[in-house]
């Protein structure tokens, strides 16, 4: 296991945020212990670990919304913080369509608001109530939202929550094509790990404290991190992780080759004309 | 016409446009119950007011205010949820202002006028009040639209983009306390919140953006103090329930129309 608790590789000045021994109390409980996390321009990073790891107060902290107990949150001087929220609930008496919805922070013209929605492959909805939006749906519009803002920071908490199965590869797809284009960190909480760690630079793994950090790749081998979820969780019938790296070392981007057939879809296919 | 009906129907439109656009914000913040308990809190405001001899308007505005700082501290306790802490407000409030009223032996108060209302004895000071107070009320609802809107939407949202959320929240309960104090006398404490939701969720069926609702909110208010007031003028029915029961009228009314503005 390659020691990737420091990244050395990372300078000060490329980060965007970095927690320094963050630690935060819920009258005497200890959430997060001395959590040392730094986030650079163009990386994505990823948080796992299981409920009640302190993954959503991490964010909090680092959005601002969370006091520290201990230690300290620095944030990048004019940092510009494009954050996507678990869910919207809007209640279903406030006509509001789309459009208004990413009006509402901050001055935007019509163009740019058509644009972006059709960069998140949402062009359609810009006239809809927002209450009339599916999961999937009102992720892509959040992340046209926070896009609009034009971000250095993704900050997405478990963006894929309320998305299904089908959308879910789709939205991390976006995702790092949305972080290649504009260049911008993303720090994301998520619960599951096929997909989200396709695209994702580095991965740690939280449990109160930071239990395992490092690429992918790397981290799932670490016996920490293999006690939290059981088992090695990549290692999933293909069908399950479409877009996950595979466990033939380093993946490479773009890595494009297919798994071998599970057994289930080698038995051969039914035929429909029986032979006389 | 009479002067008094001119006087009540210049006060109860007064105050309908006001309620109208404040009240979609109750209603789209899903604080109905917050409303009633700073109406209910009115009539200890009513009493202290006595007692110190200050403008029963301003002594009702400032209890309104004073509960709505306490709601905040109790809520950041966390103990007990929103509606529990309200219901044990809104009663204990209620009950205190009761007992408040009945020690005052030195005025007589008609418990019923402020309880219900009592538009047909709204005074020409009144009436400088309510245009007065109301016309600050907008002017600073108008002010903090947007961010109210925002935070109305995403409050976490809100506060990362940098809206001073606990000040807008701060300001949004002022203007609460302030329309209820100028509600008071046209509909009573116990029926203001009819007055905030009733014509909101009107015009809820009608309205494609949230500016258009409020607009129509105060219009459908200010239809329904005119209705309440024919009606209790023509049948002779106490004032501000058949304002009361007029909104409701037009609530039902609204109903059958299909749906113009964005589901």
């Amino acid at each position: 296991m390659p020691s990737d608790a420091e990244f050395p590789e990372m300078s000060p000045e490329a980060a965007l945020i970095k927690t320094t021994s963050l630690t935060v109390q819920f009258g005497r409980r200890t959430v997060l212990q001395s959590v040392d996390l730094a986030v650079s321009a163009g990386e994505v990073v990823t948080l796992v670990g299981p409920n009640g790891a302190g993954k959503s107060t991490l964010l909090r902290a680092v959005l601002g919304l969370q006091r520290p107990s201990g230690g300290t949150v620095w944030r990048k001087p004019g940092l510009r913080i494009g954050y996507m929220p678990q869910r919207l609930a809007v209640d279903a008496t406030l006509p509001l369509t789309v459009r208004r919805l990413l009006a509402l922070w901050g001055p935007v013209t019509d163009a740019a608001v058509d644009e972006t929605l059709s960069e998140v492959g949402a062009a359609s909805l810009a006239d809809s109530p927002v209450q009339a939006l599916s999961g999937g749906e009102t992720q892509r519009v959040m992340l046209a939202r926070a896009l609009l803002r034009r971000p250095d920071l993704l900050v997405l908490d478990e963006p894929a929550q309320a998305v299904d199965v089908a959308g879910q590869a789709t939205l991390y797809a976006l995702i790092d094509a949305i972080r290649r284009r504009h260049g911008c960190g993303v720090l994301m909480v998520s619960h599951d790990l096929s997909y989200a760690i396709s695209g994702t630079d580095r991965l740690i793994c939280l449990n109160g404290h930071v239990c395992c950090a490092g690429r992918p790749e790397d981290v799932r081998r670490h016996p920490d991190f293999q006690a939290l979820f059981g088992i090695d969780p990549l290692a999933m019938p293909a069908w399950l992780s479409a877009a996950g790296p595979h466990s033939h070392g380093a993946a490479t981007p773009g890595c494009q080759h297919t798994h071998e057939p599970g057994p289930k879809d080698r038995s051969p296919p039914k035929d429909q004309h029986p032979h006389g | 016409m009479d002067d008094f009906l001119l006087r009540a129907l210049a006060g109860g439109v007064g105050v309908a446009l006001v309620a109208g656009p404040l009240g979609c914000f109750v209603v789209w913040r899903r604080m109905a119950y917050f409303g009633d308990t700073l109406s209910h809190a009115a009539l200890l405001g009513i009493a202290l007011g006595f007692v110190a001899g200050i403008n029963l308007m301003l002594a009702v505005a400032l209890v309104g205010l004073a509960l709505a700082g306490v709601l905040v501290l109790m809520q950041r306790q966390r103990k007990l949820a929103t509606d529990t802490l309200l219901g044990l407000l809104s009663h204990t409030t209620l009950s205190l202002g009761l007992i408040a009223v009945a020690l005052l032996q030195t005025v007589r108060v008609d418990l019923m006028s402020y309880l219900f209302g009592d538009i047909l004895a709204v005074s020409g000071g009144d009436l400088a009040w309510i245009w007065g107070g109301g016309a600050v009320v907008l002017a600073l609802l108008a002010w903090l639209w947007r961010p109210l809107l925002a935070m109305t939407v995403n409050e976490d949202l809100a506060r990362v983009e940098g809206v001073p959320v606990l000040a807008t929240q701060l300001g949004f309960m002022m203007l609460m306390a302030a329309t209820i104090a100028l509600a008071m006398k046209v509909v009573g404490v116990l029926l203001i919140t009819a007055l905030l939701i009733i014509p909101a969720a009107c015009a809820r069926r009608f309205a494609r953006t949230p500016e258009i609702m409020a607009g129509l909110a105060a219009a459908i208010g200010a239809l329904s103090v005119c209705g309440g007031l024919g009606a209790s003028f023509r049948a002779d029915l106490p004032a501000g329930p058949a304002v009361v029961v007029a909104a409701a009228a037009l609530f039902l009314l609204s109903q059958l129309f299909p749906r113009g503005g964005t589901r």
